[in-house]
């Protein structure tokens, strides 16, 4: 037996001892373990599978063993993955830091902030939020205008930040500050690490379609940040917010895994609430057509993300696939949720009370924030444009 | 389960680009259609390809194939592809072929696969009879009649069936016509006394007939597998088909949409490329994204094949519509955004276009396929 196979049969062996049987079926989001100083478990379960995990450094399976990661190489961690998903284990930790900050901290920060901030998120001990966009910049992210001073021992930081992902739950923030007004758009910027405890920050929740506040306005008045919070050079922090782009472009272009969205399939959905023939046949054959044109997409884009991988791997990686995946997954994302709203068709249209279960209510919401993944990280437009020119080569 | 070419599958991939794009590039096609050429494929190049053991990868070693494998086979049909080789490949080597390959015996296999391997013998399959592709559809009959069997009906859209030498015909031995049992197939010579070949001129300038059966006596020996369960070799054969197909279609798409990309380069109104416009770029850059889909499904679908895996039917279906539906966009775009040239005969892009609309049509369309998606995933 090769090692990846013995590893694979060790790690099957181990999640099937120390998954909790509750931490195996699909989650919402309030299921879920997200990290923070004002972390709550939702159940003892998922505190003990969040433990286990941790212990084993597997909340960051591919993270140096030094930082609290479990230090798995990129073909093992993908076998952890695989054997997760074939048990159905929830992830057992949710944040930002994990998914952004850290892989771009352990490319770019100093040895200290990776000593101060990796290892924490590794332990799920401070939940982390983003501040890149502002009012007046949205698809125009480099044209922002939160500043940072320079007042010699720290950076003295106004301005305010907006779709700032549960920043009213979050205890950092890793924003993009102006810290060279004079320098052209890309150039005066810097990548800064911000404590949220800081006196002169607040946030303020806005109300979205879903009737969630999972998004808010983080403003800054006067806020003083230590030096050494400047991740990578002064003026550079837009390489530093581009690596970390390319990080959440990946994470979004996975959603449709584990997501916190509906806990039904759509096949579930469909007979359920289409109902079927004797013969097994959906009885609407038009929203069967559909159900199967997007089943077979949502296979495509798995296959084309198991390409990447294995062309990876085998040394022939493709630059351009990764950046057609955020594109790709989100749009699809957003048909099934449209093609749950037509399989439940009145049943999802409920708002709240009675009427309605909770699986349908969050078919209903997660329709409505589903709309905001073609629109964060870079709207489709905006990928359109980097493929038309990255690409394709298509002149400006 | 594998989505990477191994280095002989490369290589193999590299020969096939060089030599099509050397011998038989587009420009050989328009040759052979306005030469209305009654074979509509070079027999040179047909025996050229054979010699490059084209006809043999996915044949058994035993028989003379080189047992390659259909990943290999792939490679070979998206070059052919890119630049609409014509030649009897899939008809003879795939479609019928394979029919041969799970159904023959082994007498029957030795007297034929080696003809085919070697490209002196081509063979086509018989097997539409109406305007939708429709497998289990079958109401040609076979009736028993000492020492053999009687053929009586009519086949269409027989693809390289106006020069094959022999017809691998899909007849109804019992039952009615959607029924998968009572369907047999028959290895018949096309010059047989009773069979009426038309040659009929298609969009895509390739090799199809319309055949009439009239009291066509075949012996006993030319029944392929056994009587009434011809649907068992049929229904994996055509899926074999399917995903080769969809590997050619795969060929044409890439290049027609590489071609488009190209004139955005290099077209210039209003005093600048027009490449540079947001309403083309965001079009171009769409496709783009739906062609690497379109590579995965039929680079995984593939590889079931050669694996033997048991989602086979469901990833043919995926490749299939896939296909359809990217190569049905990419030529459609290409016209439009090539403008008015791309409406001139000069210009190849028609072809491709018109390439396409056959493949769609060939092995069933997207809604066929998304059907049988949807029942092989029990909904």
């Amino acid at each position: 037996m090769d090692a990846l196979e013995q590893f694979r049969q060790e790690t099957r062996q181990w999640l099937e001892q120390n998954c909790p049987e509750s931490q195996r079926k699909p989650s919402s989001r309030s299921e879920q373990v997200w990290a923070g100083r004002k972390r709550q478990f939702p159940s003892e379960d998922a505190r003990l599978w969040f433990e286990r995990m941790r212990d084993r450094g597997w909340t960051v399976p591919e993270w140096p063993k030094e930082y609290g990661g479990g230090g798995l190489s990129p073909a093992e961690a993908k076998i952890l993955d695989q054997e997760m998903k074939r048990l159905g284990c929830r992830k057992p930790l949710y944040d930002l830091g994990i998914w952004m900050l850290g892989p771009a901290l352990l490319e770019f920060g100093t040895e200290q902030q990776k000593q101060q901030h990796i290892r924490a998120i590794a332990r799920g001990e401070i939940r982390w939020c983003q501040g890149y966009s502002e009012p007046g910049a949205g698809s125009d992210l480099a044209s922002l205008q939160t500043k940072a001073e320079d007042k010699g021992d720290h950076f003295l930081v106004n301005g305010s930040k907006i779709w700032t992902t549960s920043a009213d739950k979050a205890d950092w923030i890793f924003c993009l500050v102006r810290t060279d007004p004079t320098a052209k758009k890309q150039e005066g910027i810097s990548f800064l690490l911000i404590d949220m405890d800081n006196p002169g920050v607040s946030v303020r929740p806005i109300e979205l379609i879903s009737g969630d506040s999972e998004f808010c306005q983080t403003f800054f008045d006067n806020v003083k940040v230590p030096k050494e919070n400047l991740v990578g050079p002064l003026n550079q922090g837009w390489s530093v917010a581009k690596a970390l782009l390319k990080h959440e472009r990946k994470l979004m272009s996975e959603i449709g895994g584990e997501t916190g969205g509906p806990r039904i399939s759509t096949v579930q959905a469909a007979q359920h609430y289409v109902g079927q023939n004797a013969d097994g046949k959906l009885r609407d054959p038009v929203l069967r057509d559909q159900l199967a044109a997007h089943e077979m997409r949502f296979r495509a884009i798995g296959l084309t993300h198991f390409r990447s991988f294995e062309e990876k791997i085998n040394g022939v990686a493709d630059p351009n696939v990764p950046l057609i995946m955020k594109y790709l997954g989100t749009e699809e994302q957003k048909r099934k949720s449209e093609l749950m709203m037509a399989l439940l068709g009145s049943q999802a249209l409920g708002w709240e009370g009675a009427g309605f279960n909770e699986d349908e209510l969050l078919v209903t919401r997660g329709w409505a924030m589903d709309k905001s993944l073609t629109i964060a990280g870079g709207t489709s437009e905006v990928q359109l444009n980097i493929i038309a020119k990255r690409v394709l080569g298509l002149p400006d | 389960m594998t989505l990477v070419l191994n280095e002989e599958q490369r290589l193999l991939k590299d020969t096939a680009r060089e030599f099509v794009q050397a011998s038989a590039p587009v420009g050989a096609l328009r040759k052979l259609r306005d030469a209305k050429d009654p074979l509509c494929y070079d027999p040179q190049l047909w025996q050229q390809m054979a010699e490059l053991g084209w006809a043999g990868v996915v044949m058994p070693e035993s028989y003379g194939g080189l047992d390659f494998g259909f990943m290999g086979l792939g490679a070979v049909l998206e070059e052919m592809g890119r630049t609409l080789t014509a030649s009897p490949l899939l008809a003879s080597v795939v479609l019928a072929g394979q029919c041969i390959v799970l159904g023959g015996s082994d007498a029957q296999k030795q007297a034929v696969l080696p003809g085919i391997i070697e490209g002196k013998r081509t063979l086509a399959l018989a097997l539409e009879e109406g305007h939708h592709h429709n497998p289990t559809g079958v109401a040609l009959s076979a009736t028993r009649s000492a020492p053999g069997y009687t053929l009586n009906g009519s086949k269409t859209f027989v693809l390289d069936g106006a020069s094959a030498d022999q017809l691998v015909v899909v007849a109804r031995s019992s039952g009615e016509p959607g029924d998968t049992s009572g369907i047999s197939l028959f290895l018949v010579d096309a010059d047989s006394a009773g069979i009426e070949r038309t040659r009929t001129v298609l969009i895509d300038s390739r090799n199809a007939a319309n055949i009439v059966f009239n009291n066509v006596s075949v012996p006993a020996d030319a029944l392929l597998g056994e009587l009434d369960k011809g649907w068992a070799v049929l229904d994996p054969v055509l899926d074999r088909a399917r995903i080769c197909l969809a590997a050619e279609m795969l060929g044409g798409a890439l290049e027609a949409f590489e071609r488009t990309v190209e004139y955005l380069k290099d077209r210039e109104q209003f005093g600048v490329k027009i490449g540079s416009f947001q309403a083309l770029k965001h079009r171009a850059a769409q496709l783009f994204t739906e062609l690497e889909l379109a590579k995965s499904v039929v680079l995984d679908a593939l590889s079931a094949i050669d694996d033997q895996r048991a989602d086979l039917p469901a990833l043919a279906s995926l490749a299939k519509a896939r296909l359809n539906d990217v190569y049905q966009l990419a030529t459609s775009e290409a016209v439009q955004m090539h403008g008015g040239i791309g409406m001139t005969d000069e210009l190849d892009i028609g072809f491709f276009l018109k390439r396409s609309r056959t493949t769609i049509q060939m092995l069933g369309d997207s809604g066929f396929h998304r059907d049988r998606y949807a029942t092989l995933s029990g909904y």
